[in-house]
């Protein structure tokens, strides 16, 4: 069993009160925190840890956090990205409906380690319950003091609001988030500048993820130290995947980076296999943002190691054979599942999120969609596959915001790694409209590295 | 003096933009540092407007590689850089048309602009004088390779005088600082998401404003046209004048766009780069329409490139109005040499 650092009491009845998470043993980061540690102490804890951002870029948290600017008389704001709505991510939701002192805590003693004096809680819109649900924890902290004035008897003072969305994918970005925070059209910012020097209301302001914020608490609890301890290399502590798709157990599981794929998928622990007796055919690791990979290059490394659940593992080989962790979305596809089609709604979920401020997304993004769409619906060309790697090509890296770069890699690595099942998909029309391609070769051994 | 002079020199930055040496102002733009040089270097830009504040960043077309990042850090920028937002550092070096992947990317942005323009040229009343008919030839593909329908849009009246034709935006967002910045009440704006976002007066409210006509000349774009010119005539038929007129709300300098001796169209006055100089009010651009309400500079420079030149002045006799005023004679005096001549 791995260890669970943030789900590790999620099955205490009564866990979402303050009074069963104190008991099991809650806030204790932030007594420790304000009472005996210094705001940089806190800030070089987390630098030791290795944690590195789980909202999807894996930036590490302690060096975002040193980039802040400090001006004298200005005030700094953290903002906690609540606003997940990845396809095929589910985790920050699932802790923050059962868990949501964890956040408030870490968000406490984030703000204390940054000098915030007022903080955020970006709510995606459509969480309503959610929202609710950390209103209400966000209240019962304030009356056991842990929030408002004078916390502790420390004489720093803390104000937290919830905040909740419109409900647009492109708000999850994090100049988008600010901007729409500050009341505006949620469009991205040019940057720079960057937050850390002028973001919220232009102020210097760290956004982090929920599970980054959640985090802290451990590593504060248990020394920085102790955290880079668990996991491999360079990704250190334990990370919450969504684990959706044809499995046997879909949810949400913490594990310790470092875990293998096979394992992962496999074992009884996690996902406990593929549904139905059915086989592998592909995943896509980590949200649909991310490159999807055939189960051949998704349990192995292309040496013949075994592929690992972590920042450098699953990036191996680059985009060439090599996909991200992203924020933890583990979408898994079995042999029946057409990736056509798969390709096409995540194309249509990129078209309908675009913003529409740059021209290569708010464009690009809706001709690929219609390309899939045609494919899909065996109207498809040759060409179509050609035309559909250039067009990404096109948006990639041209865009203000990533969203540009998150529309065109699921579709440039579908057609990469799945070219011959779209093309079977332009040969055979009225049969690809009944019937899938099946799992051809996609889980064939990797051949041997030539020397 | 020279010592201050020196001084003055010291504080500036070099940067090369295609192999020529540039020196400007710490803050500069690489787009204005490239325009300080001029030529061929200069990026397009759809969607920058160096008197709007805020503008800029969203079209792409200026994207240009920075090889060297400065001399400090001389590392070259991963990605691409948008050259209207990205200020220039000592001793940057930045790779415009010398940079085949700046080339590429420039011809893949000015077809997606192109995929959902209706390309309605011929009815345009922009056509000849549009930013993105020059953006399309100078760097664009011959053909598309997009095969859909293209998005389409009801036209919309914004006021009496100016005409909406979503149809053909590009979504540069220049109209919306217009509106936010000349114009004093915010009731412009963008709706919608993605490839369905429109400009919109809010409900279709009409901008009251004295300087609203404004989004007419910022526009990059036939989006935004003036209803009193609406295909009245094509511009390169007609001649530009420059002149000017004791105004009580603006500085009354403009350009008159003659057909023979009717004033067709008033426009404020635009510098090489197609931007205008003053932004000028209602009163002078759409009821100052007699050449008495005037007084004249001059005709207008253009550049030799230009439709509007090459098609009037070779061809078509000089207008009824130059012949009677002595000093737009004196002006186009080659005008009259090479009308005789035909």
């Amino acid at each position: 069993m791995g260890r669970k650092l943030l789900l590790e009491h999620i099955n205490v009845p009564g866990i979402n009160t303050l009074e069963v998470y104190r008991k099991t043993g809650g806030y204790r980061a932030v007594e420790k925190a304000i009472k005996t540690m210094s705001t940089d102490e806190v800030v070089e804890e987390v630098k030791k840890s290795g944690l590195r951002g789980r909202g999807g870029a894996g930036f590490p948290t302690g060096m975002k956090w040193s980039f802040l600017a400090k001006p004298e008389g200005v005030a700094r704001y953290l903002v906690c990205n609540a606003d997940e709505s990845e396809p095929g991510t589910f985790k920050d939701r699932y802790l923050m409906t059962n868990i949501p002192h964890a956040l408030i805590e870490g968000m406490i003693v984030s703000s204390y380690a940054l000098g915030a004096n007022t903080s955020y809680i970006y709510v995606r819109g459509e969480m309503m319950p959610q929202i609710r649900i950390l209103e209400k924890a966000i209240a019962e902290a304030k009356a056991a003091g842990f929030l408002g004035k004078n916390i502790l008897g420390s004489g720093y003072d803390l104000e937290l609001y919830v905040q909740p969305g419109g409900g647009a994918y492109i708000c999850g970005e994090e100049t988008a988030l600010l901007e729409s925070l500050e009341g505006k059209r949620g469009n991205p910012r040019i940057k720079p500048p960057f937050p850390a020097i002028a973001g919220l209301y232009g102020c210097p302001t760290v956004v982090n993820n929920v599970e980054s914020i959640a985090a802290v608490v451990p590593i504060i609890n248990d020394g920085g130290e102790e955290y880079a301890k668990i996991g491999i290399g360079r990704s250190t502590g334990t990370k919450l995947i969504s684990a959706s798709g044809n499995i046997n157990k879909p949810g949400v599981y913490e594990i310790e980076l470092g875990v293998s794929v096979e394992d992962f998928i496999y074992s009884e622990e996690y996902c406990g296999g593929i549904a139905n007796g059915k086989r592998l055919k592909a995943v896509v690791a980590g949200g649909s943002s991310v490159p999807i990979l055939p189960a051949n290059l998704i349990l192995n490394l292309v040496n013949g190691d075994k592929r690992l659940m972590s920042y450098e593992s699953l990036s191996e080989g680059g985009f060439t054979t090599g996909t991200m962790l992203g924020s933890g979305g583990f979408v898994v596809l079995d042999e029946d599942q057409c990736i056509v089609r798969n390709t096409w709604n995540f194309s249509r979920f990129y078209h309908h999120e675009s913003c529409g401020q740059c021209s290569p997304c708010r464009e690009g993004t809706g001709w690929m969609e219609k390309v899939l769409h045609r494919l899909e619906n065996g109207h498809g060309k040759m060409s179509d596959m050609d035309l559909l790697v250039d067009v990404s090509k096109k948006i990639e890296g041209n865009t203000i915001c990533p969203l540009g770069d998150a529309a065109a890699w699921p579709v440039a690595s579908a057609i990469r790694h799945f070219r011959d099942e779209f093309e079977w998909h332009v040969r055979n029309p009225t049969l690809a409209v009944k019937e899938n391609f099946g799992l051809a070769h996609y889980a064939d051994p990797l051949p041997e590295l030539v020397s | 003096m020279n010592i201050l002079n020196f001084l003055k020199l010291s504080e500036k930055v070099k940067v090369t933009i295609d192999g020529m040496p540039v020196e400007v102002e710490p803050g500069t733009s690489i787009l204005n540092a490239a325009r300080q040089i001029g030529g061929d270097i200069v990026p397009p830009a759809m969607c920058y407007y160096s008197k709007l504040e805020g503008s800029g960043g969203k079209c792409r077309t200026c994207l240009v590689k920075v090889s060297k990042g400065s001399e400090k850090d001389p590392r070259p920028m991963p990605k691409l850089v948008a050259s209207c937002r990205t200020n220039v550092m000592d001793g940057m070096e930045v790779q415009n048309i010398t940079s085949p992947e700046v080339v590429e990317a420039r011809r893949g942005i000015v077809e997606m602009l192109l995929i959902n323009h209706p390309l309605d040229c011929p009815v345009c009343d922009q056509a000849g004088e549009c930013h993105l008919q020059d953006l399309a030839y100078e760097h664009g593909a011959e053909a598309t390779r997009y095969e859909f329908d293209r998005r389409t849009f009801d036209r919309i009246d914004i006021g009496d005088k100016i005409q909406l034709h979503m149809t053909r935006c590009i979504l540069c967002y220049r109209c919306v600082f217009v509106a936010d910045q000349i114009t004093e009440n915010r009731v412009h704006g963008i709706l919608g998401r993605g490839d369905h976002a429109e400009i919109s007066t809010y409900i279709e409210k009409a901008i009251d404003n004295d300087f609203s006509g404004n989004v007419i000349d910022v526009c990059p774009v036939g989006a935004l046209t003036d209803k009193t010119f609406r295909f009245k005539n094509r511009v390169w038929f007609t001649k530009p004048v420059e002149a000017h007129r004791d105004c009580p709300t603006c500085s009354g300098k403009t350009t008159l766009w003659y057909k023979g001796e009717e004033v067709l169209r008033v426009t404020a006055r635009k510098d090489e780069f197609g931007e205008v100089e003053e932004f000028i009010c209602n009163t002078c651009r759409f009821d100052k329409k007699e050449t008495k309400d005037w007084v004249i500079e001059g005709p207008k420079k253009v550049s030799r490139q230009s439709v509007i030149n090459s098609n009037h002045y070779d061809q078509l006799q000089p207008a009824q109005v130059v012949k009677k005023n002595l000093e737009l004679m004196e002006a186009n005096k080659e005008q009259f040499e090479r009308a005789t001549k035909f």
